[in-house]
């Protein structure tokens, strides 16, 4: 119990940070349950989401930068989708790995080019960066806000693909590409949805993260995407729910690490537990058990 | 009316069809047998625009559809239930089902045609929330049958419907086709199992290295000697 209350802020401060990578990692997940690609811009698009942000809010009140924010990142991810990777549909696998890399490069560097490498302060967002107290613990409005919207977020989408027709689309289509076609499905059609979902959490992500963390600079998005995508391997890629319990585990711990005075060692934690389960597990906590029948 | 003609065929330097022409007359089951590699799964895929066609020219009922995505040629009333059964797995059977009426918006009549898929496999109706990956084979096989007549097809294409299952099972399936047929649905149909196929079909061809070398009613080719020797080990 002591323990809990000594560690409270970083607890808090795990499970917020926990919900933001949350939001990125299903992006991967995603994209990698119907691409099997693992898409490498993510982490900069997000971080492409934060600039952006820096530059609209000059000029334009809140409650009309965060909408456009969001849809740009949706424009942006899309785009991405339809000149980098769709050319590449029936390629080797390797081959659209190496677009993807390509994009995460031209991002940063159009980011560089925007902003002269300069730290560029993310504006404040008065209703989710005003102090709160809670249990005795000073924390941002955003630590509490963010755990929270992302599970909206999470069970709408779970409800999405398992209850509507383009979600079922979306499990036909990440099973088998053929076959969903034989069946009358457009395959871009289900992609597209794919990406427009992952960019839009990007975005919702790319929000609460940096009210955080308050300065977005071109490699901003390097560590969250990396972090959001070992939560993804962890928790099994190509699971939704696996990446997102994956993300709050990473979180916490980070943060709690970080509390036992080791703030070194916490992003090295994230790595060595990457390691960690691709010799143990593989598959991640949820991977995809292979019940065909042949 | 199904016509192929002249259909090419390549996979990179693989040549895989050279040249085929075949019917699908209305109210007919037509089979098309041959041995492995004989190229019967690339006419099939290739007329659903899922391989691409070197060249030739594919027409139903007088429309050119040989440029058509796979979409568009599911809409115009071709199915085809591919080889290896294809259900998907992590789905449950009523959605399968489902899905096969994916592009439908009738719901009176997807109604009806799942009732008929039921009619036809008791046992998918049984199973109805069980989820596709742990049917047995030959449930599985039913299940991509009912799938494919989901899409409301009046050309129904099977893509070795009785591969791996028990005779008595294979019995089943064929007398099913009967039935679809019947229920004025025409039929594509290949089949590894030569003897069955000719004896239901009214029609056959006999397909080896990409080219169609032999064709006729299916009890004549029955009685064929070539057609013995090669396909009913005769
Ligand atoms: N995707 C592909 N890439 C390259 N070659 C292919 C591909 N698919 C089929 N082939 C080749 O094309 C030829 C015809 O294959 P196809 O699958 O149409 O034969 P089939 O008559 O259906 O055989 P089976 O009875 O074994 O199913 C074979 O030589 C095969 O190796
Ligand atoms: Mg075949």
């Amino acid at each position: 119990m002591n323990f809990f209350v000594d560690n409270l802020p970083y607890i808090l401060a795990g499970i917020s940070v926990g919900g933001q990578y949350a939001l990125i990692a299903i992006g991967y997940t995603m994209v990698y349950g119907i691409l099997r690609l693992i898409n490498f811009a993510h982490g900069d698009m997000f971080m492409m989401a934060g600039l952006v942000m820096v530059y609209l809010a000059a000029d334009l009140p809140m409650q009309i930068a965060i909408p456009v924010v969001i849809v740009f990142t949706v424009v942006l991810g899309c785009m991405i989708e339809k000149v980098a990777y769709k050319p590449l549909r029936s390629a080797p696998r390797m081959s659209i790995m190496i677009s993807a890399i390509g994009v995460s490069y031209l991002l940063q560097n159009a980011a560089l080019y925007l902003t002269g490498g300069l730290a560029k302060t993310y504006p404040a967002i008065p209703w989710l960066a005003k102090t709160v107290e809670i249990f005795g613990a000073h924390t941002k409005m955003v630590t509490i806000v963010t755990p929270i919207l992302t599970l909206v977020l999470v069970i709408g989408l779970v409800l999405l693909i398992k209850f509507t027709k383009i979600g079922m689309a979306m499990r036909a289509v990440s099973r088998d590409f053929e076959t969903s076609q034989l069946m009358g499905i457009d395959i871009n059609r289900v992609i597209t949805v794919t990406f427009i979902i992952g960019s839009f959490l990007a975005a919702v992500g790319s929000v609460l993260y940096f009210t955080n963390y308050t300065a977005v600079l071109p490699t901003s998005g390097s560590m969250p995407g990396l972090k959001a995508f070992v939560a993804a391997v962890f928790g099994g890629i190509g699971s939704i729910p696996g990446a997102v319990i994956g993300a709050f585990i990473i979180g916490i711990c980070e943060n709690i690490i970080k509390g036992l005075g080791w703030t070194t060692f916490s992003n090295a934690f994230t790595f060595v537990l990457l390691i960690i389960i691709l010799m143990v597990k593989p598959t991640g906590l949820f991977g995809e058990k292979n019940i065909d029948k042949v | 009316m199904l016509e192929i003609r002249n259909l090419n065929v390549h996979y990179g330097g693989i040549h895989a069809l050279r040249g085929i022409n075949l019917e699908v007359d209305d109210g007919k089951i037509i089979s098309l047998i041959g041995a492995n590699g004989a190229g019967k799964s690339t006419t099939l895929k290739s007329v659903m625009g899922l391989v691409p066609k070197s060249a030739g020219s594919v027409v139903w009922n007088g429309r050119d559809i040989t440029r058509l995505e796979t979409k568009e040629i599911v809409k115009a009333g071709i199915a085809l239930c591919p080889e290896g059964r294809k259900v998907f797995p992590d789905l449950t059977v009523a959605e399968n089902l489902t899905i096969g009426a994916y592009l439908r918006k009738d719901k009176e009549e997807i109604k009806k045609d799942r009732d008929w898929v039921y009619e036809l496999f008791p046992r998918m109706k049984e199973r109805e929330w069980q989820l596709a990956g742990t049917l047995s084979g030959g449930e599985q096989q039913m299940l991509a049958v009912g799938r494919a007549l989901m899409t409301k097809p009046k050309l129904l294409m099977l893509d070795e419907p009785s591969l791996g299952l028990a005779p008595l099972v294979i019995k089943d399936i064929f007398s099913i086709i009967r039935q679809i047929k019947e229920a004025g649905v025409n039929v594509l149909l290949i089949e590894q199992n030569a003897k069955a196929a000719l004896e239901i079909s009214d029609f056959a061809y006999v397909m080896e290295t990409g080219t169609i070398t032999m064709s006729g009613p299916g009890r004549e080719l029955l009685s064929d000697d070539r057609v013995k020797k090669a396909y009913l080990g005769e």
